[in-house]
């Protein structure tokens, strides 16, 4: 992952935040707008004269003329941020209080306050992890569209939505405030475990659609891990298990592109360095009273990271920590994993038993996961008549090509050992 | 070798942060297939989307240039190439054309008499 891969995207949500501190929060979209005049400027100038040597000054600057044009001729239209009505009033200290915001030192702190703006409980979760890839990611309506396998329109008319609720909601949120602050944490952290979440086990099918959402969560718990009052025991183990998860990115595609479950990935190609990584943080989560679902989930991913194999996977560990979890935040989902880890740890009839007892099975339906993995259970029992079953269920709600043809290899398996069965 | 100028018509706008950086990288590729190969004179530069247009002394000065978008010339570059046919196939590595814009190629004048 290098940085200046995603530079401009990258400048656009620090620019988007500094913009709109001093633009304030209801004027959002001047602040958008002006962002998105700086690149293309940017785009214009730099094609044909190649990309300067400081980048980001370069768009800072441009944003910045750009902001004070603005500000001058809206300035008895609009009101702006309170905080800055009477710095906007004059030539001198309107340059200046532009100047500040986009001072390197606060950059951290603008982004925080919008993310932590974007993640209100007025918003439903779906819509604040539209908000912060967008207005602190940087990503585009088509990119969001892209990694939630969901129409241009629809996003955009979620994410309009989404930002009418945040420009109603007053001033930008205040990081200062220690209690509202650790009330407002838990929330942003579930958004970015969700983005997280849909770059990892999402339905798009395009793999780099769904590294950059995994990294592109890594780097903003990172933005959390490095602020004094976010960087609690939770934000280490999320960033401990984004970390653990990933590194097991580059194995989830086989040579010929087809899916690879845990079970068969080369872990040879796990990127150790982001093992490490994840291991110094969840090292460093492991303070103070509370165990988070972050911390338990991240020590799973551990336990994977330091098998050889499947063989040789302490499954013992890995049933006791996803009983943790079903005690910390129960979920058919948790479930259902802790069966697998059951089939592992005691064979396939226990596994399958475990699963029986899921509560709330309907729950499960959609899931396609839930079907293969009764599938794999019954192929291992000796079952292929029930494992075809399973697996035929699973492909007919495969999310992608990739998955459906993961699924029918599957259902083909069956039918093979099937034969095999019947002589 | 002569000299042609490269006119950049029309393209679309209003790409998304990573559209961006994807056809910037387009444009430093091809200037730099262009600058390895010789052809690459001067960069040129972008012009800007507004002006002015003078028709006659007395009359009055107008906003221009009024031709739509998409024929725009939103830039140039200087090319060095041993034919106009060459220099034409060359322009067909520029991203503008992904973009629904167009090269316009025009020989330089040869001064020499």
């Amino acid at each position: 992952m290098e940085p200046s891969d995603h530079l401009f995207r990258h400048e656009a949500g620090r620019m988007v935040a500094a913009l709109t501190r001093v633009f304030g929060l209801h004027n959002l979209e001047l602040a958008e707008d002006v962002v998105q005049d700086a690149f293309c400027r940017a785009l214009e100038v730099w094609k044909l004269r190649g990309i300067p040597e400081n980048p980001s000054a370069w768009l800072t600057t441009t944003a910045k003329r750009r902001a004070i044009d603005v500000l001058r001729r809206e300035r008895t239209a609009r009101t702006f941020a309170p905080e800055y009505g009477r710095l906007l009033q004059t030539e001198w200290t309107l340059a200046n209080a532009v100047q500040e915001v986009f001072d390197w030192t606060d950059v951290r702190d603008d982004r925080l306050r919008m993310m932590f703006s974007c993640c209100c409980v007025d918003q439903p979760e779906a819509a604040q992890v539209m908000l912060v890839l967008s207005l602190v990611g940087g990503f585009g309506v088509r990119e969001i569209a892209a990694a939630f396998v969901s129409s241009l329109t629809a996003v955009e008319k979620r994410l309009n939505r989404a930002k009418h609720t945040l420009k109603d909601s007053g001033p930008l949120f205040d990081i200062a405030d220690a209690d509202d602050f650790a009330a407002r944490l838990p929330s942003v952290q579930r958004a970015l475990y969700l983005i997280f979440s849909e770059g990892y086990h999402g339905a798009s099918a395009q793999a780099a659609v769904r590294a950059d959402l995994c990294y592109e969560a890594i780097r903003l718990t990172r933005l959390l891990a490095n602020h004094r009052l976010a960087a609690t025991p939770s934000t280490h183990a999320l960033l401990a298990l984004m970390y653990l998860d990933a590194a097991r990115l580059p194995s989830r595609l086989d040579a010929s592109g087809n899916l690879t479950s845990l079970f068969d990935q080369d872990r040879s190609r796990w990127n150790g360095r982001m093992i490490e990584e994840g291991r110094e943080w969840l090292e460093r989560s492991a303070t103070g009273q509370q165990m988070s679902r972050y911390h338990v989930e991240a020590a799973i991913a551990d336990v994977h990271s330091r098998a050889p194999n499947v063989d040789e996977t302490d499954w013992c560990a890995i049933v006791a920590l996803y009983d943790t979890l079903m005690t910390i935040d129960p979920s058919p989902i948790v479930a259902l994993n802790r069966a697998i880890a059951i089939a592992q740890r005691d064979g396939p009839a226990k596994g399958l038993a475990a699963i029986e007892a899921i509560g709330e099975p309907k729950r499960l339906d959609a899931y396609p996961f839930y079907h293969a993995a009764r599938g794999e259970l019954e192929l291992r029992r000796g079952d292929p008549v029930a494992a075809r079953a399973h697996f035929e269920a699973a492909m007919s709600l495969a999310r992608n090509s990739e998955e459906r043809r993961f699924y029918s290899r599957r259902v083909r398996q069956s039918c093979v050992t099937l034969s095999g069965v019947g002589g | 070798m002569a000299e042609f100028l490269y006119l950049y018509r029309g393209g679309q706008r209003g790409w998304t942060p990573e559209e961006s950086q994807q056809i910037m990288q387009r444009w430093m590729n091809w200037f730099k297939e262009l600058g390895a190969s010789g052809n690459l004179k001067d960069g040129g530069q972008p012009l800007e989307p507004e002006g002015k247009i003078v028709r006659d002394k007395s009359g009055p000065v107008t906003d221009g240039p009024y031709a739509e978008a998409k024929d725009l010339v939103g830039g140039y570059t200087l090319i060095e190439a041993p034919s106009l046919d060459r220099a034409a196939e060359l322009a067909k590595g520029c991203p503008i054309l992904e973009r629904q814009g167009l090269v316009e190629v025009r020989p330089i004048m040869k001064l020499d008499m």
